[in-house]
């Protein structure tokens, strides 16, 4: 046969567009890169917040309220899909803003491959999003994964961030040989790897019962490394810590939208149909996180440490949310359990990214500031940065008028809606002794006295960023319905 | 006359018949090719000679046609001195592993349009994976020779292998884009139809006019693969130790052996891929075998040339040579010959 | 039996000693090498299922690259194989467990012949075309946006191994081949003409 002989259809690229986009632009950059001599890499920074706000405009004309597959069904594209995207865009936009007064103080970290390993990792969180089928979903995470790994690493001449990159590399390649186990074994009872062909077949009853849950136990491991839970949350304490702040930052915010959504896309969309056994999986594992997360974190002297634990915390309250969507085969609960869920990572990965960023402020050359008693007496010397991680370390609490309450009632109240009492009390308890630690931080830049009196040198638009990262804090707090709603209608789009 | 002896085989064999037809099949591929590596020494020491106005050999039998089989003499009656601390199983594999694949390779070489060993559909790929285990041989034997020199000059030898490797299946591939087929039989017929070959022309519509870049590049890949000058900084007999230091006897002989058992190989796969194998290069001359063994001459005579020729390269002028400027030029007249098959201009139809 | 099942366990039984020398050889070349044996069986194997571009594509990429690349670190590194396997007999119980688990897994699997588990059977190829034209058709026409992913993980690799490992060389006084090799002899000499000089 020749070659004209073949049939090629060239497949719909418009829903796809933003991902061709973001991969031409970052190709585009790392060749520019090459030629730019300046050592502060000023044009490949600006040429990399052009490319991400370049996909979000695309992404942002090209979502219909439709959902649209692509690639031969591989690629979804729907209202769920296009918002994370466009929440993903905007907190990698706020992540260099934020982190390139770090990036510059050292050395070794200031090359343009910063900006580009940033921007392939995007990519990565992009293909997630937008995966229908399970291949798509485990290529996109060993790309985001893969691009997260170096720039752990980036800072070579640093111990810490070698060690931490190895665990990670480590712990990561074996969560996704897991992964893999449990796509092949799903593989084999449906025969089929694209989700909604799945979910088809498992409605038909057309698949055998052992071998799903055996790979549902593998899937749901795999996914729990990702989200950071226990008891696959061995990572994130050592390579929160050991990362230079700057790539913390960049992990413990963006990725876990692009995990929620392998979540939703995995679990909710394809293995609907076993839901019961895998929201009973997620309920030990959220009830563990919550319990090992908060007490773990009172114990903690390095800021970095305490909010890596934070997040376990953070991460199993809102896989609360997915456990209650399905009870005894009626979904009737489902829209308002899993829009609770997205709103709690919604704003969860807002305030994360406020604190670390608060962190990076602080930071100069030489001098890290991720122990917790470099905050103290913050008030003295700059009221409107205590503030604004007083407003933070609020939210993250609970306390009620931040926007965290907010995103921790409507969970509960799923939970509670959904008749699974004894677990909204447990929540609340492990959230009480958790609060401990945020309000400690707040003593701190409050009643006690500053080790270091200078004031804060921070350039204007990280100041500007912060300060609206704050205040948007404590207005959806005060306004939570917009979000909400928006969650509620993607996900009722896209399901 | 081969009917009658197929019939006579038969008879006597019976059922294993096919396994004693394929192996006089190879003992026929396999005996004039090491008779071929051994009178190739012989001619490269003659050419060469000649080439710097001298006369090579000629003492041993007349005109030293007895040269080699006194070498292989020598050699074999040479002690294997095995170093003290060497581990002896890879030792003694090590030249097995050079010597097996330039051996190996030859099944699927097509000699005519009828005469092939194996006339498998994926032969390229066979070739391609069969050539790169000899980089095993290179290395091990470095390694196992425990002696600092010998491992360095084992890996800078293997580096410069592999790194010669992607060229080489950069350019097999452009030929396989063209050929639109990976068996090597086919690829042969495939460089006997177009414009030129239709007209008498045989040898301008062979492979090696319209993918002349990729020709130059094989041509001295196959040079830099086989460890020969001016890229034998491996092993440059003069200026620095190789992987080969420890090895004497008949181990020394048979790495001897592969090298020039690879060159005799890497020259027929050149004659096949882009000279037009058992074509003719006229159109009232018949094909036949014997054009391919022209061109494996010429081939080799290019080898034996430059050996004379040229001063030796630096290792990092060789390194820098196959990774920025042969798989660039790989990577672009790969994009030039796709887009030139998808226009009107497409001559291979 | 026929010849083929003959070839089969022939193949299986050097592929099955092959890898348990592997880990328990104590050189690590030879563990090394016996990899590589290990491979070129399961590439005899896939040969007899007909997948003739796989087998080979596995020497030639496992084999032929990758298995290099072992060799290459192993040489390098002074491997203490007592040191790394001093923890063994404190590590046995978890590892007994998994292997444990994982043997039940391909028991379900394997033994799912009998339970009557698979409706779904390997689907046969068209005879006409060759095995490296259905892969190559189904990679860039139904898989192109999962190849296109895999070429770009691949590019982020070689843009982190070389952020990661590259120094800045200009402490070192090597001459640039590129400037070398562009060199004329008129850059280099100068043929100058002089009157002869007698001998007095």
């Amino acid at each position: 046969m020749t070659l004209a002989e073949m049939q090629f259809v060239i497949p719909d690229l418009r829903p796809a567009s933003a991902e061709l986009f973001m991969l031409a632009m970052a190709c585009g950059i790392l060749l520019v890169d090459l030629f730019v001599k300046d050592k502060k890499r000023t044009l490949t920074f600006v040429l990399t917040q052009l490319a991400l706000l370049g996909a979000a405009v695309i992404t942002f004309m090209t979502s219909t309220g439709e959902i649209a597959y692509t690639f031969s069904n591989m690629y979804v594209d729907d209202l769920l899909g296009d918002l994370l995207k466009l929440l993903t865009y905007l907190t990698v936009i706020v992540v260099l803003f934020y982190s390139r007064g770090y990036v510059l103080d050292r050395p070794q970290m200031a090359k343009g491959e910063y900006y580009t390993l940033t921007l392939f990792a995007t990519l990565g969180m992009m293909v997630m999003i937008s995966a229908n089928h399970f291949l798509t979903v485990y290529l996109g995470l060993e790309l985001l994964s893969l691009s997260l790994y170096a720039l752990v690493a980036l800072n070579r001449d640093s111990v810490q961030a070698t060690e931490a990159a190895m665990k990670y590399f480590v712990l990561g390649a074996l969560a996704s040989g897991l992964l893999l186990y449990g796509m092949s074994m799903i593989y084999g009872a449906t025969g089929t790897l694209e989700i909604t062909a799945v979910a088809e077949r498992l409605y038909q009853g057309q698949a055998n019962k052992s071998i799903l849950v055996f790979g549902l136990v593998f899937l749901v491991a795999g996914i729990a490394f990702k989200l950071g839970v226990v008891p696959f949350h061995m990572w994130i304490p050592d390579v929160y810590h050991g990362a230079p702040t700057a790539i913390t930052l960049l992990i413990a915010s963006a990725p876990k939208l692009a995990a929620f959504a392998i979540v939703m896309r995995m679990l909710v969309n394809g293995l609907v149909v076993l839901a019961a056994d895998w929201q009973m999986m997620l309920i030990i594992l959220s009830v563990l996180s919550m319990a090992i997360g908060n007490l773990a974190a009172i114990a903690q002297t390095n800021l970095k440490r305490m909010l890596a634990y934070s997040a376990i915390s953070h991460m199993g309250f809102m896989l609360l949310g997915l456990v209650t969507g399905v009870i005894g085969g009626d979904a009737r609960f489902a829209l308002n359990a899993y829009s609770s869920s997205m709103f709690y990572v919604i704003t969860y990965v807002l305030t994360s990214a406020g604190t670390f960023g608060m962190i990076l402020l602080l930071a100069r050359a030489g001098f890290e500031s991720d122990l917790l008693d470099d905050f103290k007496g913050l008030n003295k010397r700059s009221p409107w940065f205590a503030a604004m991680m007083m407003m933070m370390m609020f939210s993250m609490a609970g306390v009620p008028f931040f926007v965290g309450f907010f995103a921790k009632f409507s969970v509960l109240q799923a939970v509670v809606a959904a008749g699974y009492l004894w677990l909204a009390i447990a929540a609340v308890i492990f959230s009480l002794i958790g609060a401990f630690y945020y309000l400690r931080v707040v003593k701190l830049m409050y009643f006690d006295q500053p080790n270091d009196p200078s004031p804060i040198h921070a350039p204007f638009d990280v100041k500007l960023l912060m300060s609206a990262n704050g205040l948007a804090v404590a207005l959806l707090g005060i306004f939570p319905q917009a979000l909400m709603s928006i969650c509620a209608v993607a996900l009722l789009r896209s399901l | 006359m081969v009917d009658a002896l197929q019939q006579l085989l038969q008879g006597v064999f019976g059922p294993v018949f096919p396994l004693v037809w394929t192996l006089l099949k190879i003992v026929l591929i396999i005996a004039p090719l090491l008779l071929g590596v051994a009178y190739l020494t012989f001619w490269e020491r003659k050419v060469i000679g000649w080439m710097q106005v001298r006369i090579g050999p000629n003492r041993v039998g007349p005109w030293g046609l007895i040269q080699p089989i006194a070498d292989g003499v020598k050699l074999l009656m040479k002690e294997i001195v095995i170093p003290s601390g060497a581990s002896k199983g890879i030792f003694l594999i090590a030249p097995m592993f050079a010597f097996a694949p330039a051996l190996a390779a030859w099944a699927v070489i097509p000699f005519n349009d009828t005469m092939v060993l194996a006339n498998v559909n994926a032969s390229l790929l066979y070739i391609m994976a069969v050539t790169s285990v000899g980089v095993y041989g290179i290395i091990l034997a470095g390694w196992s020779s425990n002696s600092k020199y010998a491992f360095l000059g084992g890996m800078r030898s293997a580096a410069q292998m592999i790194s010669y490797e992607v060229a080489m299946g950069l350019a097999l591939v452009v030929v396989l884009m063209v050929s639109n087929s990976l068996n090597l039989g086919d690829i042969v017929k495939a460089q006997g139809r177009g414009m030129f070959a239709d007209n008498g022309l045989g040898f301008l519509s062979w492979n090696w006019l319209p993918l002349l870049p990729m020709f130059v590049v094989y041509l001295i890949s196959i040079v830099a693969e086989t460890n020969r000058a001016p890229f034998d900084m491996a092993e440059g007999e003069s200026e620095i130790v190789g992987f080969h230091v420890e090895y004497s006897g008949m181990a020394f002989a048979v790495f001897f052996l592969a090298e020039y058992a690879n060159m005799i190989l890497v020259s027929t796969l050149t004659a096949v891929l882009f000279l037009g194998g058992w074509l003719s290069p006229v159109g009232f001359l018949p094909d036949s075998i014997f054009w391919l063994f022209v061109k494996i001459a010429a081939v080799l005579f290019f080898f034996l040339w430059i050996r004379a020729t040229f001063p030796r390269y630096r290792y990092d002028q060789i390194m820098r040579l196959g990774w920025k400027v042969f798989i660039p030029v790989c990577l672009i007249w790969l994009t030039v010959v796709g887009c030139w098959m998808m226009s009107p201009w497409n001559i291979w139809k | 039996m026929e010849f083929k099942t003959f070839v089969f366990y022939f193949f299986a039984a050097i592929m099955v000693f092959a890898a348990l020398r592997v880990i328990t050889a104590r050189n690590p070349v030879q563990a090394a090498l016996f990899l590589v044996l290990t491979f070129v069986s399961a590439s005899g194997i896939w040969m007899l299922l007909q997948a003739e571009f796989l087998a080979i594509a596995l020497v030639l990429v496992y084999v032929g690259a990758v298995m290099v690349l072992f060799l290459f670190v192993v040489m390098m590194l002074d491997i203490n194989l007592d040191r790394v396997r001093e923890g063994f007999w404190s590590y046995l119980p978890l590892g007994a467990i998994v292997a444990l688990l994982m043997v039940a897994e391909m028991g379900l699997v394997l033994g799912g012949n009998y339970f009557d588990l698979f409706e779904n059977k390997v689907p046969q190829a068209a005879a006409d075309a060759t095995n490296v034209m259905s892969v190559a058709r189904l990679m860039y026409t139904d898989y192109v946006y999962p190849v296109e992913l895999a070429s770009v993980i691949l590019l982020v690799g070689i843009v982190a191994a070389v952020v990661l490992t590259m120094r800045d060389r200009r402490k070192t006084k090597a001459v640039d081949p590129a400037t070398q090799v562009i060199v004329k002899a008129k850059d280099r000499m100068r043929v100058l003409q002089m009157p002869s000089e007698k001998q007095g």
